[in-house]
This record gives structure tokens, C-alpha cells and sequence, in this order.
């Protein structure tokens, strides 16, 4: 699968198959009557099919935005948006989103939430239950499934708003700092089970992340943004291979430079991260 | 900017992620005698208070402290709540009748019209000052306007106790909508949700909880709605009881009218409480003890 993502990455820009997702010299202004932000300019990535990439940068760099373009939930104020080839115009179904607060309705027990994603889109109920049930396995949630959100640790919770994001086999997943929230152990757990799933699932993954171990140890490409206007500073190769054991890679030499690199790249943008 | 309209008020709860328990909560449901003993372990500070002042009614009245035909005797007051028991009921159900249909009509009309505020900005700039312009105008002045409108009957009571227990209602479910996680309203758009299956699976069942503290203050408000109905010119129901036992200086009559009204908005108030123990199971356990307050 690997090469096949290099190759792809590679010719991305001129035709072929399109890239999964292709943001295209795009900048985001936020008016309102009181201030005038201009969060991107010239933000232009593309990604390919499969392939998992990382996105950090200082708070405030609008990589939350970036999220939201490429879901459709915020329209660009210049340059384009394509999923799979077409213009992302309004809110796309065709992907997965992940925030970092799990966003679960209380009301809910954690398969009901997870299911919450089949209801809304209609899907065969058998059908969902049944993928519901895989993802539950999948992601260590076996023996929650009953329980209520505030019944559930940070990391269940986060592992619940996976799976309901997971449902529907998205071909794009989208992820926003998800496990921000959570302490640093559990959130080693959840990278081991993330990069487990993607090899699994073969989905092509947009993670945005403050922790550059995180974006280092998950994904094939990190990008290094700037601080607000927010533009990529840089996009960072990590010549690792997809199947990562997590102790080993923290002590390989290319897991230390690619991070050494970031942090410096970083802390040129922002002074302190 | 957004495609989609969110909400401009931040999310008041948000499921706290972080540092929940580990692993399932104790979900198993205490039993009957439980749950009685408990009740009672929570309830026995409010009684005992409730009690004193009895006993200090009792002792005022037992002291000649105030002439009794200023403030009657328990005894005497209990008496005729005893003596007059048919009389008070039917009173009584008068009242409980009108608070009802107007605690009802409150509920629908206001849950609508917080609906639409929340979808439309234009209507809640429109309606906004009008509520807030209804809701200054003390009922108890235009009260009379309604007699003269609508007659002696049952009509005029009904619309003083929807005017007064509406406004509650509408704050409390505009709140209750407007508080609804933003980012799980843009989660349902990329789910391919309409507004109405958002509205029906997420916003409506999110502002549940804040609508129920608003329909406890409207249930007891629309008790002194009616009331205040019936103070302008009825025939019937408790605050006209009280009207005419205020004229004959029938003191224990206007104590047992007055005990009467208290004892409906307290039950109504507890009974909404229920429904909402019921109906909101997930907000109650999350809530834990922590004290209702009214505001
Ligand atoms: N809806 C909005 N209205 C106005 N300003 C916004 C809005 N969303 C984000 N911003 C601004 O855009 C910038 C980037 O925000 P965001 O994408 O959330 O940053 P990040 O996720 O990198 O921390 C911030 O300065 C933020 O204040
Ligand atoms: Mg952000």
C-alpha cells in the first residue's frame, strides 16, 4: 500500500486519479463586525489516497479551519477544495470526523451514539449493527457498549466518537487534536489502536495534533504550519514504515529527526509550542 | 462564512472528556425502601422546617399574641379545611383546572415560538421586544381587560396563567436550543442530516433539560396566574374563595385557601420534577445531588 501512497503523492497535481483530498491555494478570512481575521492564506496540500497525514502548528494557525474546509463546514474565501476530484461546495457525508471533545449525545449509550452515524444516513439497520459491533471490537469498547457517556473515561469516550466516525467506512477521516484531551498513556494506547485501524481500515486520514511524537509516530507525511495567517511552512517525509511498534520507533533515528526537524521548524514559527 | 447555521452561544455542558472514571459506573437501580429512605434522608430538613413553622404559627396563635381574627389558629383553620372539605375541592379543582390548560397552552405556544426564534433571526428580533414588553406589564393590571373581553368564565384565568407562566418557557428552550454543542451540530451535517433531523435527534432532546427548569418556574408562576384571574372576578376556584372569606373576615377560610393554593403549586412543581427524573434519566444521573434552583 505504501508505494503505491509515495507514488500517488507524487502526481497528485497532474491528473491520474485524483488525490483524496486537494486543497488548492486557499485562504480563510473570518469577518465579523468586530475584528477581521485572516486564519489561512496560500495553504495549498494534497493528499493522497491511503495515506495518513499529520498536521501541526502553533494554536491559533487555523489547522482547525483546514478540517472544517475539507469536510465542507467552512467555505473557503479564495483558492478550491476537492475531495476525491470534485469541489467540495457544502457539508460532505463521505467522511469521517473526529473533534476533540468526543461530542456524545448523553443520551445515548455508546452503541446508540456509534449508530447515531447510520440513522442519520439511513443505513440498513442490520447492517450498521453489525459494523458497529466490528468497530466495538476493533477498538477495545467490548463491555461499554451499554454504558452512558458519563459513565465513560476520556479515552472510552474518544474511542466511542471513533467509531461512530468509522461507521460508514469513510474513505477520508478527519481528526482534530482527538486525543487532546487525554493523558499521556492512554493517548500512547490510542496512537498504537489508530495506526492498527488505519492499516486496517486503508482509509486515507487528515490528523491534527500538538503532540509531535503523535503526528510523527502516525502518519507518512507531517505538515508544519505557520502561526496565524496560518500557511505550510513545511511538509516533512517520515521514512517510516506502516507498521509501527511503538517503543521501537520512538528509538529509531529517523522517528528522532523528523521530530528534532518539527520542533525546530516550530519553534522558528511560534517562539514556543 | 459557514454553510450551515450554527449556534452563537457556546456549548453550556459539554460531555467532559478527560478525566471520567475508568470503566462503567454502579448501574444498578437501588431498590423501592431504598430510594423511600433516601427520599426521606433528603427531605427531612425542608419537613422539619415546615413543621416550625406550625409550631410557631401554633404558639401565636395559642399565646393570643394576635387577636384571631387577624391570624386564626391551626386548629381552627384545619377545622374548616375539615368542615368544608366539599367546597374547598371543588374550589380547589377549579383552580388546579385552569393552571393546567394554562400551564398546556404556556408549554405548546412558548416551545414553538422558541423554535422558531431559534431558526429565525428576523422572528426572535421581531418577537423578542414583544415578549419582553409582555412580560413587564404586570398581569395583575391587565387582568381586568380580560374580564371585560372574555367574561366571568373559565377564559380569562386560562390567558392571565399563560401570560404569566409563558415567558419562563420560551427563555428557558431558546437557552436550552442555543446551547446545543456547535461542533455536534456541524457532526450531523457531515452525517447528511436535514435541520429537521438534527433538530429532532439532537438540538430537541439537548435543550430538554433546560426547558424542565423553565417549566417548574412557569407550573408554579401559572398557579398564580389563575389565581389572579379568579382575584378580578369569578365565581369559582380558590382566589375567589379567598375573596370572599377576605370579605366576611373569615380568617381560617383564607388560611385554608391560601394552604390549598400553596399545597397545588407544590404538587404541580413536584410532578413536572418526576417527569423530568423519567423522561431525562442521563441529565439526572449527571446532575447528581446538586440542588434544582429556581430562578
Ligand atoms: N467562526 C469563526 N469566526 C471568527 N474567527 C474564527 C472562527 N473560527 C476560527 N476563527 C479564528 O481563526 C483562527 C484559526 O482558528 P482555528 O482554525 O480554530 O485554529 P487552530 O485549530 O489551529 O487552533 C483563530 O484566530 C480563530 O480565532
Ligand atoms: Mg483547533
Amino acid at each position: 500500500m505504501n508505494e503505491e501512497v509515495e507514488q500517488t503523492v507524487a502526481l497528485a497535481e497532474g491528473g491520474g486519479d485524483a488525490a483524496a483530498v486537494d486543497v488548492d491555494d486557499v485562504a480563510v478570512r473570518f469577518r465579523t463586525r468586530k475584528k477581521d481575521v485572516l486564519a489561512l492564506r496560500q495553504v495549498s496540500l494534497s493528499v493522497a489516497t491511503g495515506e495518513f497525514v499529520a498536521i501541526v502548528g502553533p494554536s491559533g494557525c487555523g489547522k482547525s479551519t483546514l478540517l472544517k474546509l475539507v469536510a465542507g463546514l467552512l467555505k473557503p474565501s479564495s483558492g478550491a477544495v476537492r475531495l476525491h476530484g470534485d469541489a467540495v461546495t457544502g457539508p460532505r457525508r463521505d467522511i469521517g470526523y473526529v473533534f476533540q471533545r468526543a461530542a456524545l449525545l448523553e443520551w445515548r449509550s455508546a452503541r446508540r451514539n456509534i449508530l447515531l452515524q447510520a440513522e442519520m444516513r439511513h443505513m440498513p439497520s442490520a447492517a450498521a449493527r453489525k459494523r458497529a459491533d466490528e468497530l466495538i471490537d476493533m477498538t477495545g469498547l467490548r463491555g461499554f457498549e451499554d454504558a452512558y457517556p458519563h459513565e465513560l473515561s476520556g479515552g472510552m469516550q474518544q474511542r466511542v466518537a471513533l467509531c461512530r466516525a468509522l461507521l460508514h467506512r469513510p474513505p477520508v477521516l478527519l481528526m482534530d487534536e482527538p486525543f487532546g484531551a487525554l493523558d499521556a498513556l492512554t493517548r500512547e494506547q490510542m496512537n498504537i489502536e489508530l495506526n492498527r485501524i488505519w492499516r486496517e481500515t486503508g482509509t486515507t486520514v487528515l490528523l491534527v495534533t500538538h503532540s509531535i511524537a503523535e503526528a510523527v509516530y502516525l502518519a507518512n507525511r507531517v505538515v508544519v504550519m505557520s502561526a496565524r495567517p496560518g500557511t505550510v511552512t513545511e511538509i516533512i517525509d517520515v521514512a517510516l514504515p506502516a507498521e509501527r511498534d511503538y517503543a521501537e520507533t520512538m528509538g529509531l533515528e529517523e522517528f528522532s529527526s523528523a521530530t528534532t526537524r518539527i520542533r525546530r521548524l516550530l519553534g522558528a514559527a511560534s517562539g514556543a509550542e | 462564512m459557514e454553510h450551515g447555521r450554527t449556534p452563537t452561544v457556546p456549548a453550556a455542558s459539554a460531555a467532559g472528556a478527560g478525566n471520567g472514571v475508568a470503566g462503567v459506573a454502579e448501574r444498578a437501580r437501588p431498590g423501592i425502601a431504598d430510594r423511600a429512605l433516601e427520599t426521606l434522608a433528603r427531605s427531612w430538613r425542608p419537613l422539619a422546617l415546615l413543621v416550625a413553622c406550625f409550631a410557631v404559627w401554633w404558639a401565636v396563635s395559642a399565646a393570643r399574641l394576635v387577636e384571631p381574627y387577624l391570624v386564626p389558629s391551626p386548629g381552627s383553620t384545619l377545622q374548616v379545611m375539615r368542615d368544608k372539605a366539599g367546597y374547598i375541592w371543588h374550589h380547589g379543582w377549579v383552580t388546579t383546572y385552569e393552571t393546567l390548560l394554562g400551564f398546556a397552552i404556556a408549554v405548546a405556544v412558548g416551545v414553538l415560538a422558541a423554535v422558531i426564534m431559534v431558526y429565525s433571526s428576523t422572528v426572535e428580533k421581531t418577537l423578542y421586544p414583544v415578549l419582553l414588553f409582555a412580560q413587564v406589564i404586570p398581569k395583575i393590571a391587565i387582568a381586568p381587560l380580560f374580564i371585560v373581553w372574555l367574561g366571568f368564565g373559565i377564559a380569562p384565568k386560562i390567558v392571565v396563567a399563560v401570560l404569566i407562566a409563558f415567558f419562563p418557557v420560551v427563555i428557558s428552550m431558546v437557552t436550552g436550543l442555543k446551547s446545543v454543542d456547535p461542533e455536534m451540530v456541524q457532526l450531523s451535517a457531515t452525517m447528511g442530516a436535514g435541520p429537521l433531523q438534527t433538530f429532532v435527534k439532537i438540538r430537541f432532546p439537548a435543550s430538554l433539560p433546560h426547558l424542565f427548569s423553565g417549566l417548574k418556574v412557569a407550573v408554579t408562576l401559572a398557579v398564580t396566574g389563575a389565581v389572579v384571574g379568579e382575584f378580578v372576578g369569578a365565581n369559582e376556584g380558590l382566589g375567589f374563595v379567598i375573596l370572599q372569606a377576605n370579605g366576611n373576615l373569615d380568617t381560617p377560610m383564607l388560611f385554608a385557601g391560601l394552604i390549598v393554593m400553596s399545597l397545588i403549586g407544590v404538587v404541580l412543581f413536584l410532578l413536572v420534577e418526576i417527569a423530568e427524573k423519567l423522561l431525562l434519566p442521563w441529565h439526572a444521573s449527571r446532575r447528581g445531588d446538586a440542588v434544582t434552583t429556581t430562578y
